[in-house]
């Protein structure tokens, strides 16, 4: 843990994540507004001291939504990484065990859902089964399942060619207690790597669904959502757009950089450099 | 005495599929109708060059990987038509020790939950009980209790396989299958492992099946042997008799190929004629008779029938 702050980068990666996971927990304590509340005589305030980052046309305080829309972003890009890394891994794993015939009809099902940009795969599902927060998690799950199950099944290619392997079957362990109990915790790191890359990409698709109309319903505040709504305004009120785009950027940023430190420091090639 | 395993006709066939749009399958004959017998508490040697099939042989006994054909009996009950929860019971009784000891122990857990979970999972010790087990298990291979909260990386290779060993140790086996179990050490710590395994051998009355390519580790070790060349048998005996006079050419071949400890015995070096052939195209007749000075024509056309323990035409009789 030491070595993975000693690096620089990751430090302030890990950051700009702490910022906005602390103001998305404590957004209903440190917001200074309703995030929807609407005040039509303050409408399209500019930055000031009352209102630190402006208002939308509709008067409401815009860092006040920046909190809550912190709590949607995470929210959905936690579940939908939660659900894709264990139904994924879980496939890549089995797959990878049985190998053969299987392993190959199941991987090039994989191809398949790989080979969907993940915005239109996200689309797609959002479109078929209508803009809410569980649909928009399944969505995005989804887009994350295949590449989890590659990221799984490689490891598990070699790691079951591996003595002690053999040794659990000789000693009368089933095939599930090898798989999970023993396989399990040697490719745990590579896939946690993995997961925190793919927070920062599912936090895109989120805001991206969100800005075409398909995240979740205004006037729920969403990063996504608020860009679009600034967007029609951009030339009068930038702030609008500005500041949930910087704070997406700081929260994707912040994520693949302390990928980047996770798989630096649990690469054992790297390790003593 | 009955036997404690009973090997016949055992086989194993491979079939490796290759190319596009045309594929050609061979099929490699890794394991080609093996018969032996163990008895309780003796150590019987399979020996063979690189290849010849022999640890093919230990995974088929155990079903580690399914033998295609032959039947094995241990202790009178078939291992090959086990249901798997008989099987499970099976294992209890014999287990496998392995050749190489980095690969063997999983690199996530501590030696104390390697040795503890068997205990567990067969219901034969938890909590206290299973770690008082486990750490007479640590002392009788030779390691001190501590080591049981250390991680594989933090032992050398030789301590590696005594923690192998006392893995295989934990369910009682009365049979244990030692794959090259000393073939990756080093000279001085292959000793102490084969010391220790002849120690636990007495003490303990196992059997084993002690798979090597190194003809002195077996002489030492066992008391019958089998040499196996290309997937099958073709010669067995007592190790005595089989290594001062061996009666196949391929052995007689083997004992002069290995080196002799003392520089004013040693003769000129032996003729090895050939390498050892590939498994998927056996040569017809004897496998051996390509390498082999006293082939003829029946060599080459009818595989020799085993027979007073060896399948040869023409035997050495000295």
């Amino acid at each position: 843990m030491k070595a993975i702050l000693r690096n620089p980068t990751t430090s302030i990666g890990a950051l700009f994540c702490i910022l906005i996971f602390v103001g998305a927990i404590l957004a209903p304590w440190i917001s200074p507004y309703d995030p929807l509340d609407q005040n039509i005589i303050d409408r399209l305030q500019p930055p000031s001291a009352e209102y630190w980052l402006g208002t939308d046309i509709y008067g409401r305080d815009v860092l006040s939504r920046i909190l809550w829309g912190a709590r949607i972003s995470l929210v959905v890009s936690v579940a939908a990484i939660t659900v894709a890394v264990v139904i994924g891994g879980a496939i890549g794993m089995v797959s990878a065990y049985i190998g053969g015939r299987f392993d190959l009809f199941v991987m090039q099902v994989m191809d398949v859902l790989l080979s969907f940009p993940s915005l239109i795969l996200g689309l797609i599902v959002v479109a078929l089964l209508g803009p809410d927060l569980i649909n928009l998690i399944v969505a995005i799950a989804l887009t994350a399942i295949a590449p989890f199950a590659r990221i799984a099944r490689a490891p598990v290619l070699s790691l079951k060619e591996r003595a002690f392997v053999e040794a659990g079957r000789a000693l009368g362990f089933s095939h599930a207690r090898v798989l999970f109990v023993h396989i399990m915790p040697n490719i745990l790191s590579e896939v946690l790597v993995m997961a925190s890359l793919w927070m920062a990409t599912a936090v895109r698709t989120e805001a991206s669904l969100s800005f075409i109309g398909l995240g979740v319903k205004p006037p729920t505040a969403t990063w996504g959502g608020m860009m679009r709504d600034g967007f029609e305004a951009i030339l009068d009120a930038p702030w609008l757009s500005v500041f949930p785009g910087i704070a997406i950027l700081m929260l994707v940023l912040g994520l693949n950089m302390v990928g980047d430190g996770l798989r630096d420091a649990t690469d054992p090639k790297l390790s003593g450099s | 005495m009955t036997p404690i395993l009973d090997v016949s006709g055992l086989q194993k066939h491979f079939s490796v599929t290759k190319g596009f749009p045309r594929s050609v399958t061979t099929i490699v004959k890794a394991v080609d109708g093996v018969d032996f017998t163990v008895a309780p508490g003796e150590a019987f040697g399979l020996v063979g060059e690189s290849g010849c099939g022999k640890s093919t042989v230990a995974r088929a006994v155990l079903r580690l990987i399914e033998p295609d054909a032959g039947t094995v009996l241990f202790d009178g009950t078939d291992v090959r038509a086990a249901s798997s929860s008989a099987l499970i019971r099976l294992r209890e009784r014999m287990q496998i020790v392995f050749q190489d000891p980095y690969s063997s122990l999983n690199p996530r857990r501590t030696i104390g939950r390697t040795l503890v979970e068997p205990l567990g999972v067969h219901g034969i010790a938890r909590g206290r009980e299973a770690e008082a087990i486990a750490r007479g298990l640590l002392e009788e291979v030779g390691l001190p209790p501590t080591s049981m909260t250390r991680y594989p990386h933090e032992f050398s290779g030789g301590q590696r396989q005594r923690i192998g060993i006392a893995r295989a140790l934990t369910l009682k086996p009365a049979l244990i299958v030692a794959d090259e179990p000393v073939s990756a050490l080093d000279v001085s710590v292959q000793a102490q492992v084969l010391l220790l395994l002849k120690d636990l051998q007495k003490r303990r009355g196992l059997a084993f099946v002690f798979v090597s390519h190194d003809l002195s580790v077996i002489r030492w070790f066992c008391t019958r042997v089998a040499v196996m060349y290309l997937g099958r048998i073709v010669e067995q005996g007592p190790v005595a008799q089989v290594f001062s006079a061996p009666r196949h050419p391929y052995t007689r071949m083997l004992r002069d190929a290995s080196p002799i400890p003392n520089p004013s015995r040693r003769g000129v070096l032996p003729r090895v004629i050939g390498e050892i052939p590939s498994a998927a195209a056996p040569p017809p007749g004897c496998h051996f008779h390509p390498r082999c000075a006293r082939a003829t024509e029946l060599c080459r056309s009818v595989y020799p029938t085993f027979r007073d323990g060896v399948a040869c035409h023409h035997p050495h009789m000295d």
